[in-house]
């Protein structure tokens, strides 16, 4: 791959993905890459993202659920828009 | 089926009960918190002796006591320590665990403190510790098959690359390792908890995922429940992890399950620093999720290399184990290289595969088998951390 990806997502189930570049700022016109096969599409970045944090792939509505490695991660508390940060602010278990 | 992972070999200590160490300790071993000062002043005597002090072993009891005599005993019996003299404030408990640690065929002797007094103790016991040392520094590396390693894992300061690169490498290796014979540790009952139902599936049989989900109700139940004050939200995930972007314990247990990778089953479960007694496999041991006492239970069960995968930069290490650091986090590798011994950022630029990682965390256990130190190993991390079921008596 000649172009690094800025978001990596595990699996094409997942609706998050994480941010794999240092100094991220909102707008940029993210690589985004699916680990399972590398599969790649494009994204906007909605907000300064620190390297590691996750980001929307799509529109979320408080109660949705977060998917990641194809599995439910927790709760959507908080409506989140496609390309912003999920984090605990707007995301929480589940179980307690 | 021969791999090209078949025929390695590393060059190893071969110990008396044949099984292979890649280190050659002579462990000055105190019984208890206060025979430390005894046992520092003989390793301050004898160059080429290392004291393991700890604040534990007076006034325990019942499961507790049985698990510091265990740990005690499993660290100088363990295969990277050539000989071990054990000091104790008194000759009983002393003798306990010389008598457990002689089963390995090994050198070791006891020292008690009572009607001697510190000083005769120390010269009585620096002198046999000199003779150790002897003994130990003529012991020659030989040609040792890869698969009698006993290797252990546990992750430490996570983040999401942890979930993305180096826990799938270390799981990368156990896929390609555990099928040639070598025995493999994984554990930290807590942080299983948000991937409980994947990882009660990868048991090797049904009989086991039961024993394992009713090790792990009971540790819920009879700990996190019992003792909680709050939701755990400010414990698990811990604030290291939530600086690196985990959310949920979900999302940490997730990516922890990455190192036992895609096809490893585990064939057994065992006690904190248990040893293995179902041959050849991959193992979980009921275990503290806290990186120091994690590692010093898996030396205590046998493992001689012990593989870490952090994301924003633990740096534990333990007196006799040498612990192989492995990080995806391309910012962990620009400010904290000096403890990083696997470079696997390139996962995340996509210029490294998976493959090709488990391949470059092979190569580096071999490196470290034959000799080479580890960066925590250099930078003199050497902690041991003993873990107590409750309060002593």
């Amino acid at each position: 791959m000649a172009e690094i990806p800025h978001l990596l997502v595990h699996e094409h189930a997942d609706n998050v993905g994480v941010v794999v570049v240092e100094g991220l700022t909102a707008g940029t016109d993210m690589l985004v890459c699916v680990t399972h096969d590398n599969a790649t599409f494009r994204l906007t970045a909605g907000a300064d993202v620190p390297i590691g944090h996750k980001i929307a792939l799509k529109d979320f509505r408080a109660g949705d659920t977060a998917i990641k490695y194809g599995e439910d991660i927790g709760r959507i508390t908080a409506d989140i828009p496609r390309g912003g940060h999920v984090h605990t602010h707007n995301c929480k278990t589940k179980r307690w | 089926m021969a791999s090209k992972y078949s025929n390695l070999t590393v060059r190893a200590y071969r110990r008396e009960n044949g099984r292979i160490g890649v280190r050659n300790h002579v462990v000055i071993l105190p019984l208890d918190d206060i025979s430390n000062a005894a046992c520092e002043a003989v390793a301050h005597n004898i160059k080429g002796t290392l004291a393991i002090p700890h604040a534990y072993g007076r006034l325990q009891f019942g499961e507790d006591l049985d698990l510091h005599f265990r740990t005690l005993i499993g660290t100088g019996a363990n295969p990277n320590v050539a000989a071990c003299v054990v000091i104790g404030i008194e000759p009983g408990w002393t003798q306990r665990v010389v008598d457990g640690i002689a089963a390995t065929g090994k050198p070791v002797s006891g020292f008690a403190i009572e009607q001697n007094g510190d000083l005769k103790t120390i010269m009585d016991a620096s002198r046999r510790a000199k003779d150790y040392v002897h003994r130990a520094s003529e012991l020659q590396r030989e040609d040792c098959a890869l698969s009698e390693l006993w290797i252990s894992t546990k992750c430490g300061e996570s983040d999401t690359t942890t979930g993305l690169g180096s826990c799938p490498t270390v799981g990368n290796m156990y896929d390609k390792l555990l099928p040639e014979g070598i025995t493999g540790f994984f554990g930290e009952t807590s942080e299983i908890t948000g991937a409980e139902h994947i990882c009660r599936r990868r048991a090797i049989s049904e009989e086991v995922g039961a024993r394992w989900y009713a090790m792990w109700k009971a540790y819920q139940d009879q700990v996190i429940f019992a003792h909680q004050t709050d939701d755990l939200s400010d414990s698990q995930p811990t604030k290291g992890n939530i600086e690196g972007g985990l959310t949920t314990i979900e999302e940490k247990a997730l990516g922890n399950l990455e190192k036992i990778g895609r096809r490893s089953q585990f064939i057994d479960i065992l006690g904190p620093a248990e040893v293995p007694r179902s041959g050849r496999g991959l193992y979980f041991m009921d275990s503290s999720s806290a990186a120091a006492e994690c590692v010093t239970l898996m030396a205590a069960g046998g493992a001689v290399i012990h593989t870490f995968p952090t994301g924003q930069g633990n740096v534990v290490g333990n007196p006799i184990v040498p612990v192989i650091k492995i990080t995806a986090n391309p910012r962990t590798v620009r400010t904290m290289s000096e403890h990083v011994d696997v470079d696997v950022s390139g996962i995340l630029r996509r210029e490294m595969t998976i493959d090709e990682a488990g391949d470059a965390l092979i190569d580096m256990i071999r490196r470290t088998a034959n000799g080479r130190n580890t960066a925590a190993e250099a930078l003199g991390h050497r902690e041991f951390s003993l873990t107590k079921l409750y309060r002593s008596a």
